[in-house]
């Protein structure tokens, strides 16, 4: 199964390599720059989901495509180790479908100094594809930082209001969290005497010697803020929608869709796995915190008049959900987080996008100042009644973020029953503002406002370019919809294989 | 009795073992040769004949080390001792003089000065700070150390004809005798307790470090001892610019040249390190009472470096406080080393990852066209990116390394400190030091946020505006190359450490 574990390492590469020829092609011409950054964002998704065909969820040690270099940090145990598992692989294959998507959209956009923008998203891509695929925590950690600086670059230079101050904001608050779980990972290091910043010789250390209660209990907690800093935990958000709000849409969308499931990502396949008592003993702060994401930025999600900001707060609302599938310790509810991940990042990814394509039309953001849409853009308004349907979590259309919702569902009454009601309050605030911002977009009578932009500038329906990013996500989050077997099953050996979930049953 | 220790001196000369030292002093002496012997219209080639010179000794000490054939062991009756990180910080030393050399011949060039004494004094003190770091005994360490300094006054004050030049000079003239004094006034106490015969384990050589070593584990608690230790310390805390001995930092780099400024924050501070870890290794003895006080100056230093750095504008001050927040970083590793043994290691990393980022924002600064450094604020680094994409680059991944942001050898700097500070339990340490970090990432982002990001500036439309500054009008071939080393390092060095790792033979 390792043949192709070249293909893991090129996914990392073509993108860097792409992103330093952009630079280099410039001189050519907008098409050269163009083809090049596309290319670099294609040939990343042909081996993702080439990767996720090919995987075998039996595999041995549960790791696929496994490759290790060392790159001269041996000294503290560090080396290049790259490979997938069954939780890996989904947000693999979704870090390369957004990238695909965001790079498509990009590249046809105006942006000032594309091949500059185009540079930065490349590095972001390389980045985020690391990620997924690092098995030593130290890469895992340098990946991320590496798709996170061009975000505030990406922020500051080509950002819309309030950029500089925004990507201030980002830039301490991320980097606050960063150190946080930096810190945390050097203690499960230090701690567990294993000399390797390896996940598998971690996992098999600990799983013999597992680390002391208070040793358990300050680790989890400062890889719990930590990572809750960089996915906006509640109090700990407020970067998140004014970020979002002046990022540019392609940043936002590989931001809020891909790299923010950082966090997650390391909760699920780091946190819980080394530290599984530090999640015991954390259980009332995740949940009373993921409860404040839930309800309290809900209601200000409602509050909202600007559509940009609406969906940067509907984000940071839904990552409450996984926060509390995180908490029930158990297969359901941290499969049920991974694939509202998936779900989740394919979302908003589309509902940024397609923001953007509004902002264009309506040459605003307000809610207020817009109105009766579908008529001149019906595609554009289909597109964005089905991506809010799935935000909301509707099972109608056969999307994936259902599945999500429900597994959740089922995870929190054995966690807390009550939860189940304060997770209904939620689903009932995400529908009242995404159902009123589907209406004052795209229905109604046209404003006066809207009256003066179309006189500036003709309103079209969408045009090839802004479809076909548009279709890519959509057809993969119906396709995780029709068939969430082809994302649960690997999912659900790999975290059936970790000892700390039957663990968790017995005590329960 | 005296003859004897002189005999015995003599029988271990061997000068082979300080060939880099002696030929830099031959270089030096030359390049003043040079100046009498070549007509005025060659004298520029002075400065490339003192860098390919050094460049020469550079690949002499390389290949020693890498051959594994350098000289181990002590020489010169015990005055110096040689092993793998003397090795390094000679390699240091003279690489952080290339960078300097090349800067000064940029600066100098169409300056009404003396163009080749810089070069000259400069060769010198590289000269002294590779014997600081090699030094085993104390009249060694002071005679070395001595010599640097005098050279820094001079260097410090160089542009003669600048009031702030000279009053910089002047400060450090102040500032570094009183510290000397104070090194000098702890090396006569623990002479004093040395050579007590009363005490066990007192010798009559006791400022050698072998002696002195076997003197302090048989007397842990000599209080005259201790006051000499805590005197020495406070000496090499001025070199380094750790917390309460920084105050002349900020005055002095912004009035000095900015190649001694580059020289100051880079070399001197790699020196006080050195002295630092050998006498840190000497006094573990008395390390009940001596590594309180450096985690105490570590807290200070990171906290006072960040803090003040945060309301600075002018980039040279503001480059001298956050220098002096790395020195609290690297204090950190000095202490972890006490219980950590690869802890040194980290701390070899991070100067060399600071060397070379420093090399990149410094070269930045004196290619920006600015007649006078000293006044250098944010403000002229204003859309350096669309001026110069080229310098913009360079002080980007210049700043993100000093910053510690992945993927750049500054972070893997910070990380094996933070690890070794993690593996020795210093937890209070490692909380002020990531505090530290996030307050940073305020001021250097300050930084890159004038160069890179459109910032709106008030125009006057009546006012003739002055003539901008050109960035990047001095910039030649060579350096280019050099620049281009510098960042590449740095990057290389973020991903990739084998190559600086197998030489710290981590």
């Amino acid at each position: 199964m390792n043949d192709f574990a070249s293909l893991v390492q090129f996914s990392i590469v073509v993108p860097l390599a792409a992103a330093f020829l952009t630079l280099f092609v410039r001189n050519w011409g907008r098409p050269a720059v163009q083809i090049v950054s596309v290319t670099g964002f294609a040939l990343p998704l042909l081996f993702a989901l080439f990767l996720w065909g090919l995987y075998d969820p039996s595999t041995p040690g549960g790791y696929a495509f496994v490759s290790q270099v060392d790159t001269g940090l041996s000294i503290i145990g560090v080396s290049l180790h790259l490979g997938l598992n069954g939780v890996s692989l989904p947000l693999f294959v979704m870090a390369s479908v957004v990238g695909m998507a965001a790079g498509l959209y990009a590249a046809q956009s105006k942006a000032e100094g594309l091949h500059k923008y185009l540079f930065c998203l490349l590095i972001m891509q390389a980045g985020l594809m690391g990620v997924f695929a690092s098995i030593d925590l130290f890469f895992f950690y340098f990946f991320h930082e590496l798709a996170l600086i061009p975000t505030f670059v990406m922020v500051g230079i080509w950002g819309g209001r309030d950029r500089n101050y925004a990507a201030m904001k980002m830039t301490i608050y991320l980097t606050l969290g960063a150190m946080l779980s930096l810190v945390g990972l050097i203690a499960i290091y230090v701690k567990s005497g294993a000399e390797s910043f390896d996940l598998i010789a971690l996992k098999a250390h600990l799983s013999a010697a597992p680390l002391a209660e208070s040793v358990q209990h300050y680790a989890f907690g400062l890889l719990l803020f930590g990572f809750g800093i960089l996915v906006s935990l509640w109090p700990l958000h407020t970067w998140a929608p004014l970020g979002y709000g002046a990022a540019p849409s392609s940043a936002a969308m590989l931001h809020s869709g891909v790299l923010k499931k950082f966090g997650l990502y390391g909760l699920v396949q780091v946190a819980v796995p080394l530290l599984p008592e530090g999640v015991g003993q954390w259980e009332n702060w995740i949940i009373w915190l993921a409860l404040g994401n839930i309800l309290i930025v809900g209601l200000i999600a409602m509050a909202q008049r600007d559509l940009k900001q609406l969906i940067g707060y509907s984000s940071v609302m839904h990552m409450g959900y996984a926060f509390i599938g995180i908490a029930a310790m158990s297969v359901l509810g941290v499969g049920g987080a991974v694939l509202m991940m998936v779900a989740h990042g394919l979302t908003v990814a589309l509902l940024f996008m397609l923001s953007t394509m509004i902002h264009h039309r309506t040459q605003t953001f307000e809610l207020d100042e817009m109105g009766g849409l579908a008529r001149k853009a019906p595609v554009l308004a289909a597109f964005f009644v089905c991506a809010m349907m799935a935000s909301i979590g509707l099972p109608g259309p056969g999307l994936a973020n259902f599945w999500a919702e429900i597994s959740m569902f089922m995870a929190s009454l054995e966690l807390r029953s009550w939860l189940v009601y304060a997770i209904v309050a939620g689903i009932v605030i995400s529908a009242i503002y995404g159902l009123r911002a589907i209406a004052r977009v795209f229905f109604g009578e046209e404003t006066d406002e809207f009256k003066e932009a179309q006189k500036e500038v003709a309103v079209v329906d969408m045009n090839w370019a802004e479809r076909v990013p548009a279709l890519i996500l959509i057809v993969v989050l119906f396709f995780i919809g029709f068939f969430p077997k082809t994302v649960t099953k690997p999912l659900n050996d790999a975290l059936n294989s970790e000892p700390v979930y039957a663990q968790a049953e017995d005590t329960k | 009795m005296p003859t004897e220790i002189y005999q015995k001196i003599a029988e271990t000369n061997t000068w082979g073992a300080i060939a880099p030292e002696l030929a830099l002093a031959i270089l030096a002496l030359s390049l003043l040769v040079l100046e009498i012997v070549l007509p005025k219209v060659a004298h520029g080639v002075i400065p490339r004949v003192a860098i390919l010179g050094q460049l020469g000794i550079l690949a002499y000490v390389f290949t020693t080390t890498c051959a594994g054939t350098c000289v181990t062991g002590e020489a010169f009756g015990g005055m110096l001792s040689f092993d793998n990180t003397g090795q390094l910080f000679r390699m240091f030393f003279l690489v952080t003089s290339v960078f300097v050399s090349y800067l000064g011949m940029v600066s100098l060039e169409n300056k009404t000065l003396p163009q080749v004494e810089y070069f000259h004094i400069l060769l010198v003190i590289t000269a002294a700070l590779m014997l600081l770091a090699q030094a085993s005994h104390f009249v060694m360490l002071f005679v070395a150390l001595e010599t640097a300094t005098v050279g820094f006054y001079i260097l410090v004050s160089y542009f003669r004809n600048q009031v702030v030049s000279l009053e910089a000079g002047l400060k450090y003239l102040i500032m570094g005798a009183l510290s000397s004094t104070i090194l000098l006034f702890g090396i006569v106490l623990l002479y004093g307790a040395g050579s007590n015969p009363a005490l066990a384990g007192s010798s009559l050589d006791p400022l050698n470090f072998g002696n002195l070593g076997v003197f302090l584990s048989a007397n842990s608690s000599d209080s005259l001892a201790l006051i000499g230790m805590l005197l020495v310390i406070s000496g090499v805390a001025f070199k380094i610019g750790a917390f309460p001995f920084q105050i002349w930092i900020p005055d002095v780099y912004q009035g000095a040249p900015t190649p001694t400024t580059a020289l100051l924050a880079v070399a001197s501070k790699g020196a006080g390190f050195a002295m630092l870890m050998r006498l840190a290794d000497l006094f573990s003895p008395l390390g009940e009472w001596m590594y309180p006080l450096l985690s105490t100056l570590a807290v200070l230093t990171i906290l006072f470096g960040n803090l003040a750095a945060l309301t600075q504008r002018n980039l040279k001050r503001l480059l001298g406080l956050s220098g002096v927040s790395h020195a609290g970083f690297l204090l950190i590793g000095v202490v972890a080393a006490r219980s950590v043994e690869w802890a040194s290691t980290a701390v070899m990393f991070y100067l060399f990852a600071y060397l070379l980022a420093s090399a990149a924002v410094f070269a930045v600064m004196v290619h920006l066209g600015k007649d006078d450094d000293s006044d250098l604020t944010l403000d002229d680094l204003g859309d350096l990116a669309h001026k110069n994409g080229f310098l913009g680059m360079a002080l980007a991944v210049g700043i993100g390394s000093l910053a510690g942001i992945p993927p750049l050898a500054g972070f893997i700097g910070k990380l094996l400190i933070f690890v070794a500070a993690f593996e020795a339990e210093l937890y209070g340490l490692l909380a002020v030091a990531v505090i530290g970090v996030v307050v940073s990432i305020y001021y250097y982002f300050g930084i890159l946020k004038s160069a890179f990001f459109e910032v709106w500036r008030f125009q006057d439309d009546d006012e003739e505006t002055p003539e901008e500054p050109v960035p990047g009008a001095s910039l030649r071939f060579f350096g280019k190359v050099a620049i281009v080393l510098a960042v590449a390092g740095t990057i290389v060095l973020g991903f990739y450490q084998n190559p600086l790792s197998s030489l710290l033979g981590g």
